[in-house]
């Protein structure tokens, strides 16, 4: 058990990156998150008063009147029955209390979702799959899967717009250090807005039972700077990489099924059903944040994706030594 | 000189020796309101052991990250039939057993207003129960190895569709839980019109004990609250057999709304699980603090507020769906609003006990863990009522906290506070004080350990639902602490279990009345004879042995 | 005195026990039972108004509904002539109780009789099934919501029918008839809502 966890720890945590793991809703590192602390913030404090206040008067009740042990009579205690004044009291103050609650939820409510996208924001669309997320750059005409890149900026004038829809169940979108979670529901299209502060990697998982692998479907948000932001979305733009020395891989590639599923921009691969190759190579986990993407791991997941993620829907598609050389190899071109 | 208008000493009865099928017979074939009682909550207690075990497996699992104890299709069908035995087959049953056996001998009726209704009402339950575990058996359909569902337990569409969910596992959930609410509508149609039109002379409705108020407004909640359900689970066996298109999204049809028809049941369901605890509160914390429940007609009109006000509050579990600010608002109000009847209740029970003199026996010790406990569960609740704070904590673990409180910590040690209270009503025989005691504090310990902890897990970004979890985000030391308070609660239990068993064999004569207590049932034997009183009485006041206790001193000439 | 007090207090109990007077249990019974069913088909009720103009392919209500005015005719008609009945049965009549009894049943029949040829030239002609669409899933289940209770409902009319030719005692009929037409006009009710919903709303007659 032990040597499964050392294991396990060693494969996902991805070298390098700069991850921010601990996910604390406490720490929010964009505006949803802060607004959304703001409130929460405020109903622990008013929360906590009531229970020191309510829990004490329990307890000081139960400490002094329980009956002494010495106590044999069958005298019975003022018989009680009730009091207007009190219970008035204890009417009117919770539901001030309420009111209160009510109007800092409706502020901060309208603040997150009735702000607009600026003009210039990125606009970028998820698309929940079984348990794999489709990620759309629509202005710069390019598709993506599992990892987000977005740009940060300390002032927060750059925000991401996130358009989130689902082409199978409902699942849902949680970075819980950027902001609140939003579902990704079939036929029907949800927004909401992030606007990371420093750059890094945020962790999230998707929210939402979703079958079998809910578990295993991970999210990162890469908040790049915004030089690094723009190096990544031109790399992103360009199609495949064509390598000549690789085509007798390439040809094996294309010879597979993985083309059903699998799109490989500038290559006959146009399958949509599962995630877009075209630069594997650029991203740091595979299967939606199961496995570190290194060599030994791309092997192993395509030689048995039901090892890694039982139930998925990549089967294994039985391929001998020599094929799965040349996928591999292949694959690792796709920077 | 006792006046003839209460009863009277009456002559012990004597039972004849009977063969085993005719004992058999008697309990199947049974109308008897107290039978039928017992066997609700007997059946509830044996599917509260199946889904407290599945729950130990699932806290297993969770122990360390990455584990292998279940593969990840038995767990999530694990957590599905946790979910739902514990409301369907535990909750739900509970609110039937403590009604039909009580609510005749509060009110000095000699049965319920349909006993054959009842006893439909009771066999039907257990059929749903049957199907619902058929699917272990049966849920490959045709197709397959079979299986139980894994959709969890309010089976979310469109992952409940015919495409996602294939074999017949989701339609035994469906059918399995359909069939067991047409047990529950008929026992609440039961209750109701046995408060209504079966009350012995003199008592108005304003003098009708507390448990039978709020047993009521819970019929009346069930009433209007599980056809949303029935209709839903309908319109997804037409989706699913006939090719309906409510829930189809590719033909236009809404995945929201089967959560809105859900919740719609849903949250009032979690009022029709609580209440019971309601009930038994306002018993016991008045006899064990020697004074009657402070402000009673608060108390009706907080019931009956619930029993509006929760109506209206659904889509706080819709929070994260995309509704419009408006609807964000008015839930979130809505929500916080219920909280108001719901505190006045807290209020009014602790101020029953000051001024009191509290005898600390084991029903009085599981009220105030329940008391502290539901605090708790209610501020949470609070806390996620406020629709922005819930953008965070939605489908997290600390979701899962907050109504582990209130059910564990709230239903069912108010369910345990009843059972140490009645127990001598139902059996004759007193359970054993010192065992009772070790029962609540291990109980008490272990659950605290076990849920306080999961509020942290939530707050760190845990997620629901996931049958395994990376290290490294700051989550394995809380779930291994959380798994290890499963052995204290474990341990609790078994003590309770050893304490019924024992008691009902060798315990303590009980007597008719063993706490000193007001209400009618403590006026007729220890177990109370088939026909339930000798002569119905008449009462003047909500305390009748009161009364006849204190003749110098009676309730009525203050009430 | 104590003793004063006491016969003083007998005399109050026993007055108290001759005056009590509690509502009778048949009737709270079947008025919550009312109230269960409103909500099941509000339900049903609410998912046809949800989905009105949604559907993505045809046939849609314009194109195949025609509205069944003397179906409704027949069943609203037959809560007047149940409601005769009753008259008869409670003023002993046994001959018109049965006459008009018989009637209410010939009206329901006919109501289902025009309902299921409805559904048939629905589904053979049109081409309307449960699956075709979202109008064919709320219609249908709707629709065969409420003919359920109708088919319910006529199960016992020829109960009680039948049991009054065989003769049963005229106390046990007449509670029975009475909560029989509770149930009765309460379906009735349903069809008005249904009626007004399924047929009158997406013709836009109003």
């Amino acid at each position: 058990m032990f040597l499964y966890a050392l294991n396990a720890f060693l494969q996902v945590q991805v070298p390098g990156a700069a991850e921010k793991r601990i996910a604390n809703i406490f720490k929010p590192l964009a505006t949803p998150g802060d607004l959304e602390r703001q409130a929460a913030y405020l109903t622990l404090a008013v929360t906590a008063v009531i229970f020191v206040v309510v829990a004490g008067l329990i307890v000081y009740t139960v400490w002094r009147f329980r009956r002494k042990p010495d106590d044999d009579s069958c005298i019975e205690p003022a018989q009680v029955y009730g009091s207007n004044q009190i219970e008035a009291a204890w009417t009117i103050i919770p539901i001030l209390i309420v009111f209160v609650l009510i109007g800092v939820s409706a502020r901060v409510i309208a603040s997150v979702q009735n702000a607009s996208p600026p003009a210039h924001a990125l606009k970028v669309r998820i698309v929940g799959h079984q348990w794999w997320w489709e990620v759309q750059y629509p202005d710069y005409g390019f598709v993506t899967a599992n990892e987000i890149h977005v740009p940060a900026t300390p002032d927060g004038k750059q925000a991401t717009y996130v358009e989130l829809t689902s082409v199978d169940v409902i699942h849902s979108f949680w970075i819980p250090q950027l902001a609140g979670k939003m579902d990704l529901i079939p036929n029907r299209v949800n927004y909401m807005w992030i606007d990371p502060r420093e750059p890094g990697v945020y962790m999230g998982n998707c929210a939402e039972y979703c079958g079998t692998q809910h578990a295993n479907m991970l999210l990162r948000v890469i908040a790049d700077t915004p030089q690094d932001f723009q190096t990544w979305t031109q790399q992103q733009q360009t199609p495949a990489v064509s390598d000549a020395q690789l085509s007798p891989a390439r040809d094996a590639f294309g010879a597979l099924a993985c083309v059903n599923c699998h799109q490989v921009r500038g290559t006959p691969s146009v399958g949509k059903f599962g995630p877009d190759l075209t630069h594997l190579m650029s991203r740091q986990t595979l299967a939606a944040g199961v496995l570190v993407n290194d060599t030994k791991n791309l092997r192993a997941w395509l030689n048995d994706p039901q090892d890694a993620k039982p139930g998925c829907f990549m089967p294994s598609m039985k391929l001998t030594e020599q094929e799965l050389d040349q996928v591999v190899s292949y694959l690792q071109s796709l920077k | 000189m006792a006046t003839i208008d209460y009863p009277l000493e009456h002559p012990k009865a004597v039972t004849p020796e009977f063969s085993f099928s005719e004992t058999l017979y008697k309990w199947v074939a049974t109308v008897d309101h107290k039978r039928l009682g017992l066997m609700y909550v007997v059946s509830a207690l044996f599917f509260l052991v199946v889904a407290g075990i599945m729950a130990s497996v699932i806290r297993l699992q969770l122990a360390v990250p990455l584990n292998h104890l279940v593969d990840p299709d038995t767990f999530n069908r694990l957590f599905t039939m946790h979910g739902t035995t514990m409301v369907f087959l535990v909750g739900m049953p509970m609110v039937a057993g403590f009604s039909n056996y009580l609510v005749p001998l509060m009110i000095g009726a000699r049965d319920m207003a349909f006993p054959r209704l009842n006893a439909f009402g009771f066999w039907i339950f257990l059929l749903g129960g049957f199907l619902l575990y058929f699917s272990y058996i049966g849920g490959g359909g045709l197709s397959g190895a079979g299986s139980a569902p894994d959709v969890g337990w309010f089976a979310y569409a469109p992952l409940t569709a015919k495409a996602f969910s294939r074999g017949a596992a989701t339609d035994y959930w469906a059918l399995g839980v359909l069939v067991s609410g047409v047990g529950s509508i008929a026992s609440a149609i039961n209750v109701i019109a046995t408060a209504f039109c079966m009350r012995c002379p003199g008592m108005t409705l304003s003098r009708m004990p507390m448990f039978v108020w709020v047993m009521v407004v819970d019929s009346w909640l069930i009433l209007v609250a599980l056809p949303p359900l029935s209709a839903a689970q309908i319109m997804l066996e037409l989706d699913r057999h006939l090719g309906a298109n409510f829930f189809d999204t590719q033909a236009g049809g809404s995945a929201v709304l089967w959560q809105h028809l859900f919740w719609i049941f849903g949250h009032p369901e979690v009022y029709i699980l609580i209440f019971p605890a309601f009930a038994i509160l306002s018993e016991v914390i008045p006899i064990f603090s020697r004074k009657p429940l402070f402000g009673r007609p608060a108390m009706v009109g907080a019931v009956v507020a619930i029993g509006f006000i929760s109506l209206g509050v659904w889509a706080h579990h819709m929070f994260a769906i995309g509704m419009t600010s408006w609807s964000n608002t008015f839930f979130a109000a809505s929500s916080m609003l219920v909280g108001v009847p719901t505190g006045i209740k807290i209020f009014n029970w602790t101020a029953t006990m000051y001024g009191g003199k509290l005898r600390m026996s084991t029903p009085l010790l599981f009220c105030i863990g329940f008391l502290l406990q539901f605090l708790v569960a209610g501020l949470t609740g609070i806390m996620l009522a406020v629709a922005p704070f819930d953008w965070q904590l939605h489908d997290s673990y600390f979701v899962v906290a907050h109504f582990h409180f209130t059910l564990v910590g709230g239903l069912v040690f108010g369910l345990f506070a009843g059972m140490y209270y009645w127990f001598p009503k139902v059996s004759g025989k007193m359970l054993d004080e010192r065992l009772g005691k070790w029962h609540f504090w291990l109980f008490t310990i272990g659950f605290n350990i076990t849920f306080v902890t999961l509020h942290f897990a939530g707050l760190l970004g845990m997620p629901r639902r996931i049958y395994t979890y990376y290290p490294g985000r700051g989550w394995e030391l809380i779930n291994l602490i959380a798994t290890i308070g499963v052995i204290p609660q474990a341990a609790g239990l078994l003590c309770f279990v050893w304490n019924v068993v024992q008691s009902a064999r060798k315990g303590v004569p009980a007597g008719d009345d063993p706490w000193d207590a007001w209400t009618l049932e403590w006026a007729t034997s220890s177990p109370p004879p088939e026909y339930n009183f000798e002569k119905l009485p008449v009462v003047r006041s909500s305390r009748p042995l009161w009364d006849l206790k204190h003749p110098q001193d009676p309730d009525w000439k203050f009430e | 005195m104590a003793q004063a007090q006491e016969h003083a207090l007998t005399a109050d109990a026993l007055q108290m026990e001759r005056e009590w007077t509690l509502p009778d249990r048949g009737t709270v019974g079947v008025i919550f039972l009312i109230i269960t069913e409103t909500v099941l088909f509000s339900m049903f009720v609410a998912a046809y108004l949800i989905y009105i103009g949604k559907s993505l392919t045809g046939p849609y209500p314009k194109d195949v509904l025609e509205l069944p005015i003397f179906a409704s005719i027949c069943l609203l008609s037959s809560s007047g002539t149940i409601v005769f009945a009753e008259h008869a049965l409670k003023k002993g009549e046994l001959g018109k109780f049965k006459i008009w009894w018989l009637v209410t049943i010939l009206l329901g029949l006919y109501f289902l009789y025009a309902t299921g040829s409805e559904w048939y030239k629905l589904i053979y002609e049109d081409h309307l099934t449960i699956s075709t669409n979202l109008f064919g899933s709320t219609f249908y289940s709707l629709v065969g919501l409420h003919a359920s209770h109708v088919i319910v409902g006529m199960t016992f009319l020829l109960v009680v029918f039948f049991t009054t030719l065989r003769g049963f005692p005229i106390q046990t009929q007449e509670r029975r008839v009475k909560f029989l037409s509770w149930y009765w006009h309460f379906v009735d009710w349903v069809w008005v809502i249904v009626f007004t919903v399924v047929y009158l709303l997406p013709l836009k007659v109003f």
